[in-house]
């Protein structure tokens, strides 16, 4: 076993981040990630790490240096949420496009207005077709560990992807939990150094970056494509590897009780240990219930969510980001899309929760459960969103 | 179509692994119809149109005169409006 600290989800990040032993780091404050590049800093200017911290002038320059520091091959890490991340977002494509492996930590919050520094995913959701490999945490635990596989999986040869890392902006960033951390050498060990193609460097000249115009641009969204199918492989080989190093092994998805369940809750983050818990309960009573967790967003799990859920008669899309207007919300549409090209279409129940860090009690997760049952029961469910927690 | 071949063969990363290979890319295909021409008997060799010429289109020569690069030339017609002697016509290609 491991050693065992105590420590908020924004130090675990940090710390993963020091053990990852990255070249350059570049960040600006915003809350509630800010204590992630406080860490990051002191630990540079203690010269526990031996990196170059950039503190920039904002989201989009941050982004901007750690795209083109590596692009000379460093090893590169930047932090953010909300509208940082927004300030971030035509830089967002230009990393994936670019197959820059940078690792980005954020710690999911509410974009404005009105302005809000609670966790929800509509930062996140932003991002959704950007070319990201997209890892959500459900503790401090996998914060750590998510950032410790999200260099590995970034840098293989066959991804070359950047990974965004997201842990509950306060429910995690800054919850206090015991973490069992690896140890510095196995980390190096896991995360050795590659050689890749995309590298500028003086003696061997290439061009990165340059225009692509109508002959050559779909060709490279297509490659793009292609790397998010290797990375869904990668994802969860690197998973397994990790737990052959640590004992807790990962894969895409994590299920819970969905053998036996008419009906299944679909939920990311956090909010999957509550619902977890109510299940249980529920399950004890007897009512067929399960949930699943969803740990990777992009690419989207599809073959898992299809296998694990073929026996649901409803299947509940926890969303904790709205898409206003749309024919569904992020993780609705996902799902539907994912039943609708397959041959078994179970109902879709769409929820929406926790916007703008509006608590999820285990009393509104039991409501939603018993509302579903029923639905399941009568074989169909109401076109509008159940927003769960609202004040009717 | 492109010489680049299928996605599959292509660099990844929209990088270009040869230095220097941009003058492989003839922009000529690019004029809409127009085509710059000059009348020798007018130029006077002030080489304005080679100043102007966003791209290396005007060819001066050892004697300062001047020749058009068609496979470069993208038909602005910034050339025929800075010649101060009118030496420089634009006209229809086909």
């Amino acid at each position: 076993m491991g050693k065992r600290l105590g420590l908020t989800g924004n130090e675990a990040v940090a710390y993963a981040v020091k053990q990852a032993d990255v070249d350059v780091i570049a960040a600006y404050p915003i809350t509630p990630q800010t204590v992630i590049v406080e860490r990051l800093s002191e630990y540079v200017a203690n010269g526990e790490l031996d990196a170059a911290f950039v503190p920039v002038e904002s989201e989009h320059s941050a982004l901007s240096t750690v795209v083109g520091a590596a692009a000379t091959g460093a090893r590169v890490f930047t932090a953010t949420c909300s509208q940082g991340l927004a300030l971030m977002w035509e830089i967002l494509y230009i990393a994936s496009a670019l197959r820059l492996p940078i690792v980005m930590s954020i710690a999911a919050r509410a974009l404005s207005a009105p302005i809000n520094i609670h966790c929800d995913y509509s930062d996140v959701m932003g991002t959704r077709d950007a070319g990201w490999i997209t890892l959500f945490a459900e503790n401090v635990q996998e914060a750590y560990d998510n950032i410790v596989q999200a260099f590995r999986i970034a840098e293989d040869p066959e991804v070359l992807l950047p990974v965004m890392c997201v842990h509950d902006g306060f429910i995690l960033s800054h919850c206090l939990e015991v973490v069992e951390v690896l140890e510095d050498e196995q980390v190096r060990n896991f995360l050795p150094r590659r050689d890749r193609p995309n590298v500028l460097d003086p003696s061997k000249p290439i061009t990165l970056g340059p225009v692509g115009l109508p002959d050559s641009y779909m060709e490279f969204k297509r490659q793009q494509d292609e790397a998010m199918k290797v990375a869904y492989r990668k994802v969860k080989e690197v998973g397994k590897l990790f737990g052959e190093l640590s004992g807790r092994y990962y894969d895409v998805v994590h299920a819970f009780g969905v053998e036996d369940a008419d009906v299944v809750a679909v939920c990311m983050g956090s909010a999957a240990g509550t619902t977890r818990y109510v299940a249980r309960k529920l399950r004890e009573k007897g009512l067929k219930v399960g949930v699943l967790k969803i740990r990777m967003f992009r690419p989207f799990p599809k073959n898992e969510v299809r296998e694990l859920l073929k026996g649901a008669k409803l299947v509940i899309a926890m969303d904790r980001a709205t898409s206003l207007g749309g024919a569904g919300h992020p993780l609705q549409m996902e799902l539907a899309t994912t039943f609708y090209t397959w041959r078994q279409k179970p109902l879709i129940m769409s929820v929406v929760y926790g916007l703008g860090g509006r608590d999820l009690t285990p009393m509104d997760i039991e409501r939603m459960f018993n509302i579903a049952l029923e639905y399941a029961k009568k074989g169909e469910v109401p076109e509008e969103a159940l927003w769960l927690g609202l004040r009717e | 179509m492109s010489c680049l071949g299928s996605w599959k063969e292509m660099p990844i990363a929209t990088l270009i692994p040869e230095p220097g290979n941009s003058v492989k890319y003839k922009t000529g295909s690019w004029r809409a119809g127009f085509k710059p021409v000059i009348d020798h008997s007018k130029c006077v060799k002030c080489l304005m149109c080679w100043i102007y010429c966003p791209e290396p289109a005007i060819v001066r020569k050892e004697d300062d005169s001047v020749e058009i690069n068609y496979d470069y030339c993208k038909g602005c017609g910034i050339c025929a409006k800075v010649c101060p002697r009118g030496a420089i016509q634009m006209v229809p290609e086909r």
